[in-house]
């Protein structure tokens, strides 16, 4: 009980940590909260004259773009804490692993709400996006998003040296996803090998939900389904994360 | 009861030997310097104490426990040589965070500021700071929660001569009141103010003895010349 009540104030430590750290940082709060919202703008601007295929992308890419910034910012994050040796200090000190990431996934994921809400609500009350399906399932889809990108960045900063390696990351790891997660080409119209594939990538549920409540004015099963799977790959991300985490160097 | 022991400790790193067999053991409530050139194996020494690095072999036994135990965390404060707090948040911030990990008090925090002089810097961005009050704020960092050892790599570099004597003042205070202090240092004047010495070299213990028997040992007058002495006799 002792060591559960440690744990928790740690991890919100860490997290009210994170949150200054960002709270001096007014360019890099001012940019993920902008970029997505801009971004959506210039969808729009392009597609003013197609509702259609506005209304077929822009849910998909509301839960994408959160994704990728989240997914570089936190990657960044964590190599600069394993870089100017705070990270080591943690690790010698009784901070648990997961205190240290569940911190920052509570810190990324406050973040995450703001960012996805701005986002929202632009789309939907600014630049007239019509879904079929309930508004708070686009919301939640939207921060769960940005929680999968935070997870996977704390995860994958593990096997970067350096920031030129993290930021390859993002197109070695994203864009892939991104190829065959469902937004440039059906599925089913992928050769089976790739869309087999996809079914094992995060990002594919994430779109897979974001098409749906596009068209779907009640939950489907479907839905659902790409809730529970993109949260089971946030917890994924999480452990793996936290076992890539090392007390002591060879 | 020893606060070190190290029986025949080695350790490699990219299949170089840093450390090999290393015997050595300091004493609780003392100050000791751990002294040697750059390259010695000084710093490696000190993460494999704090349980940072990994041992190849050998026992390394630190207040009681083997070196790495998680009940070790909270009773070691650890000064890395490069200053390891956040450069993004202010003075205070960096504190209060760390503290929260070892369960500092806020008044012990403003102790510790104290200690180390840097109460009119507390609402300061770590980044605004010169070298030495970085280095001050990273020293800060591991004497919250009052750990029972101390291990500071360099803690003094770069810092003003006065404020040097207060810090090494302080650190004999901490002894005096049952801590456990190993202190790296190059420069030899440092060196003299500690009781207990360890000379390392090639990764080797020369000497892990008192000062005053090494200074009568290899009939020095001071510890650089008795390292020049003890590294001859080593050799011969």
């Amino acid at each position: 009980m002792k060591k559960t009540a440690y744990h928790a104030r740690v991890t919100l430590a860490t997290t009210r940590r994170v949150l200054s750290q960002l709270r001096h940082d007014h360019r890099t709060v001012a940019l993920i909260f902008l970029v997505p919202v801009l971004l959506l703008s210039l969808l729009r601007w392009m597609y003013q004259e197609n509702d259609m295929v506005f209304n077929a992308i822009a849910p998909a890419l509301l839960g994408i773009f959160p994704f990728v910034i989240m997914f570089l910012i936190t990657s960044i994050t964590t190599l600069r804490e394993r870089s100017g040796g705070t990270l080591e200090r943690l690790m010698a000190s009784p901070l648990g692993k997961l205190d240290f990431i569940i911190g920052y996934l509570i810190a990324f994921g406050l973040l995450a709400m703001v960012q996805a809400g701005l986002a929202s609500a632009l789309v939907i009350y600014g630049l007239d996006l019509t879904i079929q399906g309930p508004e708070w399932y686009l919301y939640v889809m939207a921060i769960l998003d940005a929680l999968l990108g935070t997870a996977l960045g704390l995860f994958v900063s593990a096997f970067a040296k350096t920031e030129f390696q993290a930021v390859q990351f993002m197109p070695a790891l994203i864009f892939p996803q991104f190829l065959i997660c469902g937004i440039l080409m059906p599925l089913d119209q992928m050769p089976a090998l790739l869309e087999a594939i996809a079914y094992w990538l995060p990002l594919t549920y994430a779109v897979d939900a974001l098409q749906a409540v596009a068209q779907n004015v009640d939950i489907t099963s479907d839905m659902t389904r790409d809730i529970w799977t993109v949260a089971a790959f946030v917890v994924g991300a999480v452990v793996l994360g936290a076992l890539s985490l090392r007390r002591q160097t060879a | 009861m020893d606060a070190l022991s190290a029986r025949d400790v080695t350790v490699t790193k990219d299949k170089k030997t840093i450390l090999e067999k290393l015997n050595l053991s300091v004493k609780r409530g003392s100050v000791t310097g751990l002294v040697g050139p750059s390259g010695s194996g000084k710093t490696t020494l000190m993460r494999s104490i704090v349980g940072v690095q990994k041992t190849a072999s050998g026992s390394l036994e630190v207040l009681g426990a083997p070196a790495g135990s998680p009940s070790l965390r909270s009773r070691i404060g650890y000064v890395t040589q490069d200053s390891a707090v956040y450069d993004d948040i202010t003075v205070e911030e960096n504190l209060t965070y760390f503290g929260s990990l070892v369960g500092a008090s806020r008044s012990s925090i403003d102790g510790v500021l104290a200690d180390v002089d840097l109460v009119p810097q507390r609402k300061q961005m770590v980044s605004s700071l010169s070298g030495g009050q970085r280095a001050r704020v990273n020293l800060a960092v591991a004497l919250l929660g009052e750990p029972e050892l101390l291990v500071l790599d360099e803690p003094t570099v770069g810092l003003d001569p006065i404020l040097r004597n207060n810090l090494w003042d302080m650190f004999m205070r901490l002894a005096k009141n049952g801590k456990t202090l190993l202190v790296s240092s190059h420069v030899m004047d440092e060196a003299e103010r500690c009781e207990q010495l360890i000379l390392l070299r090639d990764g080797e213990v020369l000497w892990n003895d008192t000062k005053q028997k090494l200074l009568s040992h290899t009939h020095a007058t001071n510890v650089g010349d008795a390292f020049v002495k003890a590294i001859e006799e080593a050799e011969v």
